[in-house]
């Protein structure tokens, strides 16, 4: 599904060059649930970036589902993220003056999903996520679980292939957390590819691979049951 | 995404900002109320002499002694003006087949004193034809007889306010009053018509010409008036009248001006001045536009995080620009239209307070101020459009 063969990404910040991702090559299969850790500036966001064709490597091949991307312009990539790719962030990035349910038509609207189909699959995508009563509100009026969860509906309408979370628990209690974890394993039970960012040990878990990201690198590929006495993968 | 979802969306951004939105749309609405009105004062003005010129008839030719069109060599060739005389007119009025009436004309200031009340009036010298050539109303009486024009009898037809002042109390028909101090037999009073293309014909009185001449010294008259039978013969006519009094005066001495020639020249003077109103109220479109462009520029930072969140979710950059575009252009239009509105109301107003003046846009006046205002708003609107669109979407999700 996600294959990296050499791909780094460099920063030119004044004149000190930061290599964000330094030489990278891994693969993940469809359908897997990967957990990329490792401490505040190892990379992580950065290569969730570029596996989400929000960004391009400064070199190396990315090719996403049997596609080669890091080649593609501006306009081919934006294509990509509509059909392939989902983003779920910790800040949910939820449009405040949209209500749940148009918040979660936007990547339809932009798709040109005409309007019929469109209030039918938002109808769909919420009840999935267990917000149906909840559609006419705005984020305001939702607590953070719930915003989360309107967060990854709105990620699913596309139908992507692959679900990328940027520590989608990480401004949730414990309890709204599990929820949302919960939500994520039932949608990879379904067949989604996941690559879940976090540097919470309990969310890696979840996960039957782990990544552990130390200066642009992936320093360790564990398995989640060796996490807890991995060096470095907790902040 | 389809026209009406972008401007769905960006009605719901608008929406947003009230107190942003209508002020920004009433810097707009300003702008379209000001080329609307100040076009509807203009066109006002215009129709106003149109109708004054045309309550005088479209086949009036007015026949003045003197060349005044000094073109090419005619300006170094002298021409001994010869005067303009009752012959000539007469001459006019057999030779020229096209013509219905002739009224030649002399014009002087002097004293009408009846008894022991006097009055200091414009005198008009002329014929029987005078009446209808200048559409004139006679109130009461009968106005100068038709007949001989040299002869020149001792009557006269004296205007409303004349007759009022003079008269107050007694009857003014059959009357002698003293113009100039010669004695003179009031036959008839004009109708009240007011001012008519500057002159108050309720204060001049009428006397015939020939006698006007006399009482005056007059050698030459003030002017010829003619009318034809239809606007079709006016160019026919004007230039028989010019090759008549070429051979009667051996030069062309005189300068032939039709109704139509005065009329289309301050018609277009008119609209010019009109334009050049609608471009200075233009100005102000412009100002709004940099209005828009203010807060596009503010909205488009104050959303980076949004944008950022758009380009995830699958929106190209064209989309983005679009979306911010669409809302400039709501922005403008909606002003455009309020503007409309509220130019209508003032326009109404005006029409109440000043019924004389037709107050009314010219037809081109409202589209193009309405258009020009959805132009200035795209425009303006383009700036942070391309600003939203070149964001990059990683660094704008952190923005969040």
């Amino acid at each position: 599904m996600i294959r990296l063969e050499h791909v780094s990404r460099v920063f030119h910040v004044g004149d000190t060059v930061v290599r964000a991702l330094d030489d990278i090559s891994e693969h993940i299969r469809p359908g897997e649930h990967v957990a990329l850790m490792g401490p505040s500036g190892s990379g992580k966001s950065t290569l969730l970036h570029v596996i989400g064709c929000l960004d391009r490597p400064s070199s190396g091949r990315y090719v996403l589902d049997g596609r080669e991307v890091s080649g593609l312009d501006d306009a081919a990539l934006t294509e990509a993220r509509r059909h392939l790719i989902g983003f779920v962030f910790q800040a949910f990035h939820l449009v405040p003056r949209l209500t749940a349910a148009e918040n979660v038509e936007l990547p339809l609207v932009f798709a040109g999903v005409p309007r019929a189909e469109r209030h039918q699959r938002v109808a769909a995508g919420l009840a999935a996520v267990g917000l149906s009563a909840r559609a006419a509100h705005r984020p305001e009026q939702l607590s953070g679980g719930e915003r989360q969860r309107v967060a990854i509906a709105r990620a699913m309408i596309m139908r992507p292939r692959v679900l990328l979370a940027d520590e989608p628990t990480g401004n949730l209690d414990t309890a709204s957390g599990r929820q949302v974890l919960d939500l994520l394993d039932e949608l990879h039970r379904g067949g989604l590819t996941l690559v879940v960012v976090t540097h919470d040990p309990t969310v890696a878990r979840r996960a039957e691979r782990v990544l552990l990201m130390v200066d642009g690198r992936i320093a360790r590929r564990m398995a989640p049951e060796d996490i807890l006495g991995a060096p470095g993968a907790t902040a | 995404m389809t026209v009406p979802d972008i401007v769905a969306f960006a009605l719901r951004a608008l929406r947003g900002h009230r107190v942003r939105t209508a002020l920004t749309m009433l810097a707009v609405a300003v702008g379209v109320a000001a080329v609307v009105v100040l076009t509807a004062l203009g066109e006002g003005a215009r129709r106003h002499v149109v109708r004054e010129f045309e309550s005088l008839g479209s086949t009036l030719l007015a026949v003045i002694p003197g060349k005044t069109e000094t073109t090419g060599a005619a300006a170094f060739v002298s021409v001994t003006t010869r005067d303009l005389t009752l012959a000539d007119a007469e001459a006019l009025r057999r030779r020229v087949p096209a013509v219905r009436r002739v009224a030649p004309l002399t014009m002087a200031t002097a004293t009408v004193a009846h008894r022991e009340r006097r009055r200091q009036v414009v005198i008009a010298g002329t014929t029987s034809e005078f009446l209808e050539l200048r559409r004139l109303q006679l109130g009461r009486g009968r106005f100068l007889p038709a007949g001989d024009i040299a002869r020149g009898s001792a009557v006269a037809v004296l205007g409303a306010a004349v007759a009022r002042e003079l008269f107050p109390a007694a009857d003014p028909l059959g009357s002698v009053v003293r113009i100039a101090g010669q004695r003179a037999r009031v036959i008839g009073i004009l109708a009240p018509r007011g001012v008519q293309l500057g002159m108050n014909l309720d204060e001049v009185v009428v006397i015939p010409v020939a006698r006007a001449m006399r009482l005056f010294n007059r050698r030459s008259l003030f002017r010829i008036l003619l009318d034809v039978h239809a606007h079709a013969d006016l160019a026919r006519a004007r230039a028989q009248v010019v090759a008549v009094l070429r051979e009667r005066h051996g030069a062309e001495d005189v300068t032939v001006i039709t109704q139509d020639a005065v009329l289309s020249s301050f018609s277009g003077i008119l609209r010019a001045l009109t334009l050049a109103v609608a471009a200075i109220a233009g100005i102000s479109l412009a100002v709004a536009g940099i209005g828009i462009m203010n807060v596009m520029l503010v909205s488009v930072a104050e959303r980076t995080a949004e944008v950022g969140l758009l380009r995830a979710v699958g929106a190209g950059r064209g989309q983005v620009a679009g979306v911010f575009l669409a809302e400039a252009g709501v922005l403008s239009l909606a002003g455009g239209l309020l503007g409309s509105v509220g130019a209508a109301a003032i326009i109404a107003g005006l029409r109440v307070i000043y019924p004389a003046l037709p107050a009314r846009p010219p037809s081109w006046a409202l589209p193009s101020a309405v258009g020009l205002a959805v132009a200035m708003g795209l425009l303006f609107g383009l700036v942070p459009a391309r600003r939203a669109a070149r964001l990059d979407p990683v660094v704008a999700l952190g923005r969040g």
